[in-house]
């Protein structure tokens, strides 16, 4: 890959070991100082455009909801807790209607996929004791194929009203999810596989499964946790970061 | 009529420094560089031109920089350098590209970061930049970054026609259309990028034929 313009570079006596940490350390430091000036910059965007993702996602799976709460499970107070919108550990968003009454959780959960982890959303209702939607957040999956679970109306309408009821003794669900092959579903708590992406349907089943059978249960118990309080940090659907 | 000598020996002007990138020394049709973004993410057309602009970006202003520090870094750690400052600037393009689009940046994924090591990067750096002012630094980066988005976008709209019956996300068939699926997945990358390097190399060929008959006088 030469040049046949390339000027003659002039031979240079050897510098010393001094003078080649200084041009390394210096370029070094003038790269750091880009970098922190570029981060500090584009942080505020990136995480506003991030909370924009999150509260649209939110609203996909909690259509009702005009105010949301993030809570935490905090195990030290056998307690759900309020949790900063902008963490990263929050797992649950409580969704409040115009009344204030809770609509809905939605809850994050992830698995791994046929290429990579596959991070989902998904809506719980009290009332219909039902998952009511699914938002897939983050997926590498094969184009054409595994994404399509993204996309793909029919698996979707898995995900409108999939039964998780108690069990009597509320301590466990009493059916848990099952995946089965594409057009086999008879049972309200089963999910259709997709053909052409079963490895990432299968993951996305199962990921739904195991969180609803750790969370269900949990938040059943300690529903109070989620009652709109009027002087929490709740954000409404108005103050929410307009989508741009 | 020019004697080849002269030819030979005469200096590029800018525009050739420019214009050599896009067709003559095309980076992915010529050189058959950066070949793991040109064939990872080319399943689809803005992906490719996203990819393309960011490695443009990149090369533009590591050849600029490496230009401007030439005189100033010894030959010894020269290659440090070069990789410190290519990595900066990769970064600052993933931190831009999550401001301008999350969507973008999810779609184009570790392959941002993988700029670092495209070789055609550090390959102008070494044999252009490290060795010329900035402003044919400049145009060198600009060609050549041109020259790859313009390789990828061709890669990519094929791929994205037939895999998805789409350009730019528009769709261009009924529904009658049969999509090839393979065209999104890698094999599709490698066939595509063959059919164009046989159309490259064909016409190359051409007008290799044809260029020293006109040299003939009549």
């Amino acid at each position: 890959m030469s040049d046949p313009t390339v000027e003659r570079v002039p031979q240079q006596s050897q510098p010393s070991v001094v003078q080649m940490y200084a041009a390394v350390m210096g370029v070094g430091i003038g790269c750091a100082l880009a970098i922190v000036v570029v981060y500090e910059s584009t942080k505020p965007i990136i995480e506003r455009k991030r909370a924009v993702a999150t509260q649209q996602a939110i609203l996909d799976v909690l259509p009702r909801a005009v105010r949301i709460t993030a809570f935490r499970w905090d195990g030290a107070q056998g307690r759900f807790v309020q949790s900063g919108v902008d963490s990263d550990t929050q797992i649950l968003f409580a969704g409040y209607d115009e009344a204030d009454h809770l609509v809905g959780l939605a809850i994050g959960a992830e698995g791994t996929g046929y290429q990579d982890t596959i991070r989902v959303l998904y809506g719980y209702s009290f009332e219909r004791q039902a998952v009511i939607g699914l938002r897939v957040l983050e997926s590498r999956e094969t184009p054409g194929l595994g994404d399509r679970v993204e996309t793909d109306a029919a698996f979707k309408n898995n995900f409108t009203r999939l039964d998780v009821q108690l069990a009597p003794g509320k301590s466990a669900l009493a059916h848990p999810v099952e995946f089965v092959k594409p057009n086999k579903k008879r049972l309200e708590w089963q999910i259709d596989g997709m053909s052409g992406a079963t490895v990432t349907s299968s993951a996305i089943a199962e990921m739904i499964g195991k969180s609803t059978a750790k969370w269900i249960p949990r938040v059943h118990q300690h529903r109070s946790d989620f009652t709109f309080n009027s002087g929490s940090s709740a954000t409404s659907k108005e103050g929410w970061v307009p989508d741009d | 009529m020019i004697e080849p000598a002269a030819i030979a020996s005469r200096e590029p002007s800018d525009a050739d420094e420019f214009l050599k990138g896009l067709w003559k020394k095309n980076p992915v049709f010529v050189y058959v560089l950066g070949m793991c973004p040109a064939l990872a993410v080319t399943n689809s057309a803005i992906n490719a031109i996203s990819m393309g602009l960011a490695t443009a970006f990149v090369l533009v202003a590591s050849n600029m920089v490496v230009s401007l520090l030439r005189n100033v870094v010894p030959q010894q750690v020269r290659i440090v350098t070069f990789i410190l400052v290519i990595a900066t600037f990769v970064t600052i393009v993933d931190y831009v590209i999550q401001a301008i689009s999350l969507e973008l940046h999810k779609g184009l994924g570790a392959f941002i970061s993988l700029i670092v090591v495209n070789c055609l990067i550090l390959g102008r750096a070494e044999a252009f930049a490290s060795k010329n002012g900035v402003w044919r630094s400049f145009l060198d980066g600009l060609g050549m970054g041109l020259g790859f988005t313009f390789a990828l976008l061709c890669l990519g709209s094929v791929r994205e026609v037939l895999g998805s019956g789409s350009l730019f996300g528009v769709a261009l068939f009924g529904d009658p259309f049969q999509t090839c699926v393979i065209m999104l997945l890698p094999p599709g990358g490698f066939f595509t990028l063959a059919a164009w390097l046989l159309l490259f190399n064909w016409r190359s060929q051409r007008v290799a034929e044809v260029v020293p008959n006109r040299e003939v006088p009549s």
